[in-house]
């Protein structure tokens, strides 16, 4: 009996090294990939442990000694924790609220221009800033939005307005980031929209303007709903991204003046951990940050799957 | 017969509502488009403008009082031209190499029969939600002695999960019996993928190197943060220095007349112009012909998020 099941087992695993060895040249193709997500995905996380130990250059990360979750609680209670942490919900929800619907809206206009030709043209144009960098999309609002050469401020002037520093100001800061980014991002976001507007059966619509449906209602009743999951997603996304917000152009815009607004835990991580060299500390921060971001995304999911049947899984 | 009468009323009715919502429709693209394209157009034109003209707010919709000046300081500048070069070859690197780590493991995770496949992904795909940050990696990368490297900033763009997800929805339409096929007739794995796969896949090939060619040609943050020589700086850091940090291409002196300062002023900010247009131009000049591969890339990725 013993050796059967001995002999059961080393059967499935001869068939296992069969299916295995028949592919044996797919796993030299996947192995660059591999190689790759274990040093430059999987090395940083094994290095993530420095957020929980008081990392010294000299010991290395495993000579470290270990110290839990002092850095960590040293961030919670920290001074600048709670306006880190607002700075960074204010701007990621604001962008989320505003970009949200208006991609779709968007993407509604684009759909129904009547003209082919112009219809491309729309879309090419508004697809352009997605292809315009960082440093010149906030050079540009250096420029455009400058306290008193920039046109911005002149036609403001000009309209017996008051002129103002839009980017330097803690006030208006969370506007120009918010706004810059619809700018750069409305026209790509709207894509997905797009191709989801256009598989919508047009049986769907025929029976509706049949039924005397104007195209504002079949918006309302026919595409609305076409498009729900895949907006379902791309809410979850984006609400997995709420504390992952990008330093890279926020570090660009910062000034003294508006860093009341503008300073957010990932620019803080940076000037922390690569400016001030405190690895430990800056990498619990990070740390931190992730973990909620992780949080948020298994959240946002449950609650989708409850509510529409759809999520990311 | 009143119901026939009522039907003729509402289709006779409706062209003219028709008519309206198609006007609206019209007005809110134009209103999009506009949005989208003058800041662009007005960098254009102001880069060839007279910024007196400029600042007066007299250049609206074509240039006015013509001159090349900023241009002719930026061909002559040495550090601009070095970026665009080194951006050149951070470029092309990041997408040969991305290419060879995308592509193929990519395939290799999209065929069914790949035992061990499955647990790759999701190893893969946790990376999406978790990750060491930027301190670890920074730590890395010193570690393995790559700081002030070429090859680190196109190691740490060249691959992304997003990348090997929309590679293999992409190979998953490669019906499986093809292979089958060719390995009855002693085809290998690696052998069909090159000589059958690929030749299949231009599309996809076009999608993946676009991708990355983007995304390394606008970004600055790893060379930032990794490159310590200006002679190795990319354009993105050079932009910054002069869009963002200030730093005049005229080199500055206090001890100038007034006047000069004040014209050195107008070019400073003529430059910062120009130097968007240089920087931007050959991708906003080449994506509309290459528009449907980066549509292409968002449709098949969003198959399967």
């Amino acid at each position: 009996m013993t050796a059967g099941k001995i002999s059961f087992t080393s059967r499935r695993f001869t068939k296992l090294w069969i299916r295995i060895s028949r592919n044996k040249g797919l796993y030299l193709l996947v192995l660059p990939l591999v190689i790759y997500f274990a040093v430059f995905y999987y090395t940083p996380l094994y290095g993530l442990q420095i957020a929980f130990k008081d990392f010294k250059p000299v010991l290395g990360i495993l000579g470290s000694r270990w110290v839990g979750l002092k850095h960590i609680n040293k961030f919670l209670n920290s001074f600048s924790f709670e306006s880190l942490l607002r700075n960074t919900l204010t701007l990621s929800i604001y962008g989320l609220v505003v970009n949200f619907p208006l991609a779709i809206i968007l993407a509604i206009i684009i759909h129904y221009i009547p003209n082919i030709k112009y219809k491309k043209v729309v879309q090419t144009a508004t697809y352009a800033p997605y292809f315009v960098s960082t440093v010149v999309l906030v050079g540009m609002l250096f420029i455009f939005f400058a306290p008193e050469s920039g046109m911005v401020n002149k036609l403001i002037v000009s309209m017996g307005g008051k002129a103002r520093d839009f980017v330097g100001s803690a006030d208006l800061f969370p506007h120009v980031y918010v706004w810059s980014g619809v700018w750069q991002r409305i026209g790509w976001n709207s894509i997905i929209y797009i191709a989801a507007l256009t598989s919508v059966s047009p049986d769907l619509h025929e029976a509706a303007t049949v039924d005397g449906a104007s195209k504002l209602q079949r918006i309302w009743h026919v595409d609305l709903p076409a498009i729900v999951p895949t907006a379902v997603i791309m809410l979850i996304m984006d609400c997995g991204r709420i504390m992952s917000l990008g330093y890279e152009k926020i570090y660009l815009m910062q000034t003294s003046s508006n860093m009341l607004t503008s300073e957010i835990i990932s620019t803080y991580v940076y000037k922390i951990g690569l400016q001030n060299a405190q690895y430990s500390y800056a990498s619990a921060i990070g740390f931190f940050n992730n973990a909620i971001n992780c949080i948020l995304l298994v959240v946002v999911n449950k609650i989708a799957n409850k509510l529409s049947g759809s999520g990311l899984w | 017969m009143t119901v026939s009468a009522a039907f003729r009323k509402k289709r006779k009715q409706k062209p003219t509502n028709e008519k309206a919502f198609d006007l609206a429709i019209f007005l809110l693209g134009t209103m999009a488009l506009l949005f989208a394209a003058y800041p662009l157009y007005f960098v254009l034109i102001a880069s060839i403008s007279n910024p007196d003209m400029t600042s007066a707010g007299k250049v609206i919709l074509f240039p006015r009082g013509i001159t090349f000046q900023a241009y002719e300081f930026i061909f002559a500048d040495q550090r601009l031209w070095n970026g665009y070069l080194n951006t050149l070859i951070y470029t092309l690197g990041t997408m040969m190499v991305g290419l060879v780590i995308t592509l193929p493991g990519a395939y290799a995770l999209s065929r069914k029969d790949f035992v061990g496949g499955s647990l790759i992904i999701k190893l893969l795909t946790f990376t999406m939600f978790f990750q060491g940050g930027l301190i670890p990696t920074y730590l890395m990368v010193n570690q393995m002695g790559l700081t002030n490297t070429r090859i680190i900033v196109i190691l740490l763009s060249s691959c992304t999960v997003f990348n090997v997800i929309v590679a293999r929805t992409f190979f998953q339409s490669i019906p499986g019996e093809l292979y089958e096929a060719a390995n009855v007739d002693g085809c290998g794995n690696i052998r069909f993928f090159f000589s059958v796969v690929l030749p299949l896949s231009t599309t996809i090939v076009a999608v993946i190197a676009l991708y990355l060619a983007v995304a390394q040609w606008n970004s600055y943050f790893n060379a930032m943060i990794y490159l310590n020589d200006t002679s190795k700086a990319p354009l993105q850091i050079e932009l910054r220095r002069i869009l963002v940090l200030g730093e005049s291409l005229l080199g500055g002196s206090d001890d100038l007349p007034a006047e000069q300062i004040e014209y050195m002023r107008k070019v400073t900010i003529l430059i910062k112009y120009a130097v968007i247009v240089v920087a931007s131009a050959p991708i906003i000049a080449l994506y509309p012909f290459l528009q449907r591969y980066f549509v292409k890339g968002v449709m098949i990725g969003s198959i399967k998020g």
